[in-house]
């Protein structure tokens, strides 16, 4: 019975979302096909890099209704991760994400600009350390189609560059280091 | 006199006890002027090193001190009221506590990621292998929250201490200041 009412509800669940979104996509946090990456310079001589491990994604996207593919993601900031206990520590407190205060940071679209099948533009609201602003980069469509275990599967890339000074992140890092770039990979299993 | 007696600490004692209070409050002390330190301050690295170095050192103390605690006898109890008797034990007892705590949690910041802490560039402390999620934080969190406990309870210690002397005009301080044989 238990069962049954299950299969009930998600089969009601799946034909709802499918009249409403044809290709709605979950983004593989299990198997971990994702990663936000971040960079910046130290010092001006090399650059930095670390990631944010916990994140949560969702997009619609399909190939003919390009125009139309939104995406979600929400960063627990506290998984900041720069393989460096002490750097992560002052990175996480008030000096930078103060993420005791704002725990997540989230981006949501609200347009994409198709320039061919394997780019675009995507715009929308990126909130960082409690600021929100709206920014706007490129994104390539790596590829899509079925995966080995009978899902369906599709990846994306995207970069952008943050002035740190524009989320209230005004710790001095030195001239070179004003800006990070974010790096977004993404790989979604259709729901 | 190196051991303790019934009516006094011995050197040994009164060495680490002495030695242990005066780096503490100087780590202390340095431990929130480091943190407002910026990126381009000179010692913004040196002071750190300097902060866990002598953390590490007096987790070294605090161990020999707890062990010879341990193994050596105790001054007899100051004359007073059984509830002061009670409490300065109580006091003592905590003060290790508290002082344990606050150096394993501030080990257990720089150690989060797996990384050793240097030792005044003479060995090496590892870190342990296993480790929780946001440990730096937590143990961050609990490292602060301790250091001020600290400096409050010897604050209240050495009152205490300095009461036995002055109101008491007992050995409550000298016997931590020199060591007395005389029966």
């Amino acid at each position: 019975m238990k069962n049954f009412l299950l299969a009930s509800t998600f089969s009601a669940v799946t034909l709802l979302s499918g009249f409403t979104h044809a290709a709605d996509y979950i983004v593989d946090r299990e198997g971990v096909h994702a990663a936000i990456n971040f960079k910046v310079q130290h010092l001006g001589y090399s650059w930095l890099t670390g990631r944010f491990n916990n994140f949560n994604g969702t997009f619609s996207y399909e190939k003919d209704k390009a125009d139309a593919a939104q995406i979600k993601i929400v960063i627990q900031t506290a998984s900041l991760d720069s393989n460096h206990a002490e750097r992560d520590k002052h990175l996480k407190g008030d000096d930078f994400l103060d993420v005791g205060k704002y725990p997540t940071s989230t981006f949501t679209s609200t347009e994409y600009k198709v320039i061919d099948e394997k780019s675009g533009t995507l715009t929308g609201e990126f909130t960082l350390h409690g600021i929100t602003k709206t920014i706007s980069f490129p994104v390539e469509k790596i590829g899509e189609g079925d995966d080995p275990w009978g899902g369906y599967r599709a990846g994306f890339s995207g970069t952008t560059t943050l002035k740190l000074a524009d989320y209230g992140i005004d710790y001095n890092l030195g001239p070179a280091s004003t800006h990070v770039e974010l790096e977004l990979h993404i790989e979604g299993i259709r729901q | 006199m190196l051991k303790n007696n019934g009516k006094s600490y011995g050197w040994i004692s009164i060495v680490v006890h002495w030695l242990m209070a005066i780096v503490i409050l100087f780590v202390f002390g340095l431990g929130l002027y480091m943190v407002n330190l910026t990126y381009y301050d000179a010692w913004y690295k040196g002071s750190l090193a300097l902060h866990k170095s002598l953390g590490m050192a007096l987790l070294i103390l605090l161990a020999f001190r707890m062990f010879w605690r341990v193994i050596n006898s105790k001054p007899a109890e100051l004359a007073g009221p059984k509830w002061q008797q009670i409490s300065a034990s109580l006091m003592h007892r905590g003060l290790y506590l508290v002082m344990l705590l606050l150096l394993v949690s501030g080990y257990l910041i720089s150690t989060a990621d797996g990384a050793a802490i240097v030792v005044f560039d003479l060995f090496n402390a590892p870190a342990l292998p296993w480790s929780v999620e946001n440990q730096e934080d937590i143990a961050g969190e609990i490292h602060l929250v301790l250091s001020w406990l600290l400096v409050a309870m010897v604050t209240v210690h050495a009152l205490a201490a300095l009461k036995h002397h002055f109101i008491n005009k007992d050995s409550g301080l000298t016997r931590m200041l020199k060591v007395d044989t005389v029966d």
